[in-house]
């Protein structure tokens, strides 16, 4: 043992840890032995003859299969950049719609019982439908094209942005709005400087559970009605029986999804590192 | 000199099933710059809704607050409040929270952080103002509420005792630069406590508050203040058979009154 810069304890004694919570504590190396143990079972399982080449094909044709597919030698001839660009073009532009419009109703909703009455009925409403069930209203209303999709996204990313949003109003105490409204704030002021602040954790978190809600009905609706984006080649992938290519869909759309959320962890810190400190 | 006028002040809470509690009952209280008014009683005497009142948080039933002659409504920089809880904001450093008023002022950027700054020495924080709230102690962050409260320069500073979540030894050291910054500023205090010794030691004028209905009981002009203006010592002023013989007197008027102490 080294010796501490803070105290000058002789190496004999022995350092202990202080009180820790159940499950402290870094997990990332069990994490990464677990994927290294399901990819050796999985390398097994396929070289063994344990699984047909149908169901389930060997790691390294998944990989094959990503390489053909850089260079669009799949089935519709598009190359995998482009399917995913299109995916994050959706995606994107409908999350940052969402964003723009839902964290103010959400706010609006938490300040004001006039706005709350407004908006509480639509949204609890549609919340809980699957986004499935009324695309092919969607469809009807808007067509075939990009601004449907948007659009389904765009309302399976609204209502947990706006839930988020009113939720986080609440986190704001009333000391904090009394102490503003002495310092001589107004009542804009106080929603934009006190109350907006407050609600911003929550509204982070928000926005992490909306881009993965966002993410899945994308590809579901990729799935019922595009000519390319990630659903869309997995799908047709599947009509040939290419299951190389629609389980390296898979892993595409799942790895993409997991660094979505790193990235808003990421983002997290940053902007609010009181989180969970006062 | 804007002074501060109250006058048969009373709040009826509004209760369930048409219950109300009243509680506060005529309160009658005028403060002039350079007076430290201390409300000492048990919870429910009504104090913090006094407080509420001068600050504006809330509409007393009947009665009226004058500052300066005009009528209170509703809050204001010029009642700056200090709260039990410090209440400072947790996105922002503690030098932004302190010129938190002057930016909803639209005061330009040199100038607020100029007039900050000198606040922050006043409390003896300047060598924190770039440190956020959650990583300062709580005494600090009391400093920092303090410092916070005095950045728009208000006629009356209110608080809401501040010092009762924090340890003895900080408690000591806080109440002697609260007493200094009175004196320097000259402005009205209004301050809450359940302590007894911290009541007479920052006092000019103690009102001891009884409940059910809350009012003010007995009013007392404790001298000790200015005593330790002049020698700068807590302790002697703490320790003095005038300041032990006050306390005893005050405790046995609390104890004495019905409803005063019921959890003790």
């Amino acid at each position: 043992m080294t010796s501490d810069p803070r105290g000058s304890a002789p190496p004999t004694v022995r350092a202990v840890k202080g009180y820790s919570l159940p499950g402290e504590g870094s997990s990332v190396f069990i994490s990464v032995f677990t994927v290294v143990l399901l990819l050796a079972l999985w390398w097994l399982a396929t070289h063994l003859g344990w699984i047909r080449d149908l169901f389930l094909p060997t790691p390294e044709k998944i990989f094959t299969a990503f390489v053909s597919a850089m260079r669009g030698d799949i089935q519709g001839g598009k190359a995998l950049p482009e399917h995913f660009m299109w995916s994050m073009i959706r995606v994107f532009s409908a999350f940052f719609l969402a964003v723009l419009t839902a964290v103010p109703v959400g706010v609006a909703m938490g300040v004001s019982r006039v706005m709350r009455g407004i908006f509480d009925p639509p949204i609890e409403f549609y919340r809980p439908l699957p986004p499935l069930a009324y695309l092919p209203l969607i469809v009807i209303w808007f067509g075939i094209d990009e601004t449907a999709k948007i659009i389904l996204i765009y309302l399976a990313c609204f209502a947990p942005l706006a839930m988020a949003a009113r939720a986080g109003v609440k986190s704001v105490t009333i000391e904090q709005i009394n102490a503003a409204y002495s310092m001589g704030a107004s009542k804009w002021q106080v929603i934009w400087h006190v109350i907006v602040p407050a609600a911003l954790p929550e509204i982070l978190t928000g926005m992490r559970i909306a881009i993965g809600f966002g993410w899945t009905t994308l590809v579901a609706a990729e799935m019922v009605a595009a000519t390319e984006g990630l659903g869309q080649m997995v799908l047709n992938a599947s009509n040939f029986l290419r299951t190389d290519i629609v389980i390296m869909g898979i892993i595409v759309i799942g790895v993409v999804a997991y660094l979505f959320d790193l990235l808003m962890r990421r983002i997290e810190q940053w902007l609010v590192p009181w989180k969970g400190r006062v | 000199m804007s002074t501060l006028e109250i006058s048969n002040l009373s709040v009826n809470y509004a209760g369930t099933n048409g219950q109300s509690t009243l509680a506060l009952s005529g309160v009658d209280l005028s403060m002039k710059p350079g007076d430290f008014v201390v409300a000492l009683g048990a919870s429910g005497c009504g104090k913090t809704t006094l407080l509420s009142c001068i600050a504006g948080f809330m509409q007393p039933s009947s009665g009226q607050i004058l500052l300066g002659g005009q009528p209170v409504y509703g809050p204001g920089a010029e009642r700056g409040v200090v709260f039990q809880k410090h209440a400072l904001m947790p996105w922002l450093s503690v030098l932004e929270n302190v010129e938190f008023s002057l930016r909803m002022r639209g005061m330009a950027k040199a100038e607020r952080r100029a007039i900050a700054m000198d606040k922050l020495r006043l409390v003896q924080l300047e060598k924190y103002a770039d440190y956020p709230i959650y990583q300062i102690s709580g005494g600090m962050q009391q400093r920092a509420g303090v410092a916070r409260a005095l950045a728009s320069d208000p006629a009356v500073m209110l608080m809401d005792e501040p010092l009762g979540a924090l340890d003895a030894l900080t408690r000591a050291h806080i109440q002697d630069l609260i007493v200094n910054l009175w004196w320097q500023t000259k402005k009205m205090f209004f301050f809450i406590t359940h302590s007894v010794e911290e009541a007479l030691f920052l006092a000019t004028e103690l009102i001891v508050m009884t409940p059910s209905p809350g009012r003010i009981a007995h009013r007392f002009q404790p001298p000790f203040s200015k005593q330790f203006i002049d020698c700068q010592d807590s302790r002697a002023v703490k320790s003095s058979p005038a300041f032990i013989g006050m306390r005893e007197e005050v405790l046995a008027l609390i104890h004495a009154s019905p409803g005063a102490v019921d959890d003790q």
